[in-house]
Order: C-alpha cells, then sequence, then structure tokens
C-alpha cells in the first residue's frame, strides 16, 4: 500500500479520519480522545513508588486514580502508531534538538533540554488546570460543544503564540 | 453488546492501544510529530495544525448530532470553571509554544525520533502533572481551581429538536475558515 508510505497526508484527510476515529472510540470504548490525564496518572504511579501513603491520601490522585487504564494505553499505542507511520515513509529521524531551533536559535542540545524540560512542567501544570490537552479539550470538547473547552482552546493558543513569538521574534 | 464490549476491562485496554497506534499513525502523517510543524503554526506561518483540528472537530461534531439521538453514543463534558479554563489554558499555551509539542504529539514526537520530547519534555510533563496534584488541594482552598455553572455543560443540551441545525450552520463557518486560510496561502 504506497499511500502508507507517503511522507505527509493532507491536513484534512487526517483531521477527517482523527474525527471518524473519535466516533468509533465514543461508540466501542464510550470514550473520547485525550492525552493529558494519562501523564497526571503516570505521576502518580512514579510517585507511589516513593510514598505510597502519600499518594493515597492526595485529593487529586483519589480522583485521578494512578492506574494504567485506556487513555495511558492509548497514549502508548500514539508512540507506537507514530513509529510505524515514519517508518514505512523513511522519515524515522533521531534527532536531538529540532531543526528550526537549531537554526534560529541554537544547536546545544543542553539549551534546548533545559527549556524542553520548562515548557513540558508548565505544560503538565496547565493541562491538569485546564483539566485538558490540544486533543481533550481542543478537539473533543470543542466537537461536543463545551463552552469550558471552547475558552481553554482559545487560550492554549494564545499562551502558544505569545510565548512562540517571544522565542522567536516577531 | 456494546455495554459488555465497554465493561470488559482487558479488551478496553487492548483497543486503547489500537485506537492510539491509530491516532499516533494519523498524527504522524498529519506532520504534528514534528517540532517545526507546531511552532510554524504557532508563530502563525502554517496552518497545518489548526487545518487538522477543525476537520477533526468538524467531523466528530456532526457525527455526534447524528448518532447521539439514536443513544449509540454519549457526550462526557468535562467540569471546571471559566477560570479554571482561562488560567490552565494560558500557562498550558506558555508550555506548548516553549515545548513545541503537547500531551498527545509529545507521544509522536517520540515514536518518530525526537529525543528532546522524551528526555526534556514527557519528563518535564509528568512532573508538572505530578506538580499539579500536589498544588490541587491548596488551589480549591483558595478558589484558583473552582467549578462553576459551565461545568459539564454542552451546547448540545441546549438545542431543542434535531442538533443538525445548529452544527450545521457552525460547521460551515469553520469551513469556510479554512477556505480563507486556502486562498490566503496558510
Amino acid at each position: 500500500m504506497n499511500v502508507f508510505r507517503l511522507e505527509m497526508w493532507s491536513p484534512y484527510v487526517v483531521g477527517i479520519l482523527i474525527g471518524l476515529l473519535n466516533i468509533v472510540t465514543l461508540i466501542v470504548s464510550d470514550k473520547a480522545l485525550g492525552a493529558s490525564t494519562s501523564f497526571a496518572k503516570t505521576s502518580g504511579m512514579i510517585r507511589k513508588l516513593f510514598n505510597k501513603e502519600k499518594v493515597q491520601k492526595n485529593e487529586y490522585y483519589l480522583k485521578v486514580a494512578p492506574t494504567v487504564d485506556w487513555g495511558w494505553m492509548l497514549v502508548v499505542g500514539i508512540i507506537i502508531g507514530s513509529f510505524i507511520s515514519a517508518k514505512l515513509s523513511g522519515a524515522f529521524d533521531v534527532i536531538t534538538v529540532p531543526y528550526m531551533w537549531q537554526a534560529e536559535i541554537s544547536t546545544s542540545f543542553f539549551l534546548r533540554f533545559i527549556i524542553a524540560m520548562f515548557g513540558g512542567i508548565t505544560l503538565g501544570i496547565g493541562a491538569r488546570w485546564a483539566g485538558g490537552c490540544t486533543s481533550g479539550h481542543g478537539i473533543s470538547g470543542t466537537a461536543q460543544l463545551s463552552i469550558l473547552s471552547w475558552v481553554a482552546a482559545i487560550c492554549f493558543f494564545i499562551g502558544g503564540i505569545a510565548s512562540a513569538l517571544l522565542i522567536y521574534g516577531i | 453488546m456494546l455495554d459488555e464490549i465497554r465493561e470488559t476491562k482487558g479488551l478496553q485496554l487492548f483497543l486503547g492501544l489500537i485506537f492510539g497506534i491509530v491516532f499516533g499513525f494519523l498524527l504522524q502523517k498529519g506532520g504534528v510529530s514534528n517540532y517545526d510543524i507546531i511552532l510554524a503554526q504557532l508563530r502563525l506561518q502554517d496552518f497545518t495544525v489548526l487545518k487538522i483540528m477543525l476537520s477533526a472537530v468538524i467531523v466528530t461534531m456532526i457525527g455526534i448530532s447524528i448518532l447521539r439521538p439514536t443513544g449509540l453514543i454519549k457526550i462526557h463534558v468535562k467540569g471546571g470553571s471559566i477560570k479554571n479554563s482561562i488560567i490552565g489554558g494560558l500557562i498550558f499555551g506558555v508550555g506548548f509554544g516553549t515545548l513545541g509539542y503537547c500531551p498527545g504529539t509529545i507521544a509522536a514526537a517520540v515514536g518518530s525520533g525526537n529525543l528532546d520530547g522524551l528526555i526534556g519534555g514527557m519528563i518535564g510533563i509528568i512532573i508538572g502533572t505530578g506538580i499539579f496534584a500536589s498544588m490541587y488541594s491548596k488551589l480549591r482552598e483558595k478558589k484558583l481551581f473552582t467549578e462553576d455553572r459551565f461545568s459539564k455543560i454542552s451546547i448540545f443540551d441546549k438545542i431543542e429538536g434535531n442538533a443538525l441545525k445548529f452544527t450545521v450552520p457552525f460547521a460551515v463557518i469553520l469551513f469556510f475558515f479554512m477556505v480563507i486560510l486556502e486562498i490566503a496561502g496558510l
């Protein structure tokens, strides 16, 4: 199948297929696509190794139980699916610093690592504060016509555009 | 039959993995596992990310409008407040711009070989969600994390009669927005 070997598909085709996937998951699993909760669960699983009691008493982990569930497997699947796609098209490429960053900021992995870590921490806090991420709010929530999801998705882009322009200049 | 499938835990874990593989495959084919494409969106140079999101939203929204009345699907609207969405959303946005991936696309980025996503970003997100878990009780006490009258509210529940009479015109507006992007060469 040649189409699977293409490096990129039209964003509209990809979007339509993600929409259909969302409908299928709602039918078969009674769940919508989302990713950030799984990271919160993982943080709980890791912290349980060090201080089980504290995690068991934490109000947040009582609500978001640190266990492997459908959504957690979904994120594992994303890694595998992306790997398969990249391998099929030959786009798989081990890189430490993204090309745009190399060209305009720096080739240092250490700097990129520090900024990525800072960005990740910020992203994690924000995602759980807002109650979802670009998938959970941005696609699933907005499509379910949730007002909170529309507000969150717009704020994702306001913050994202502002910080990107701050880093790279206008 | 459907209830049985939904309640079989082992099967659901397996299905989660399969759906994830499809999702990851699509994210990579769409190019959004790539930092450069996400940043080009946030720098307003290329609108691939928004095109994918809006097409997915249109299909899901129309699908829900048709299938929800049959009872085949239920909607799951998140709880929270406008305040949470704004504060959390802006913090998320800063992370989105500096990391260059979001929680879903970072998994795809790792799968296609981005080590900054794995070593920096993924570990960062796990730490960040852990910090939030520790802050959670305090944030609620100080009314920085709340629930308001929009919590778990969907416009789908406010539409009387067929939801398509709202979702079709809305989909048309989103569609024309994408047509404008194409005309503008973005």
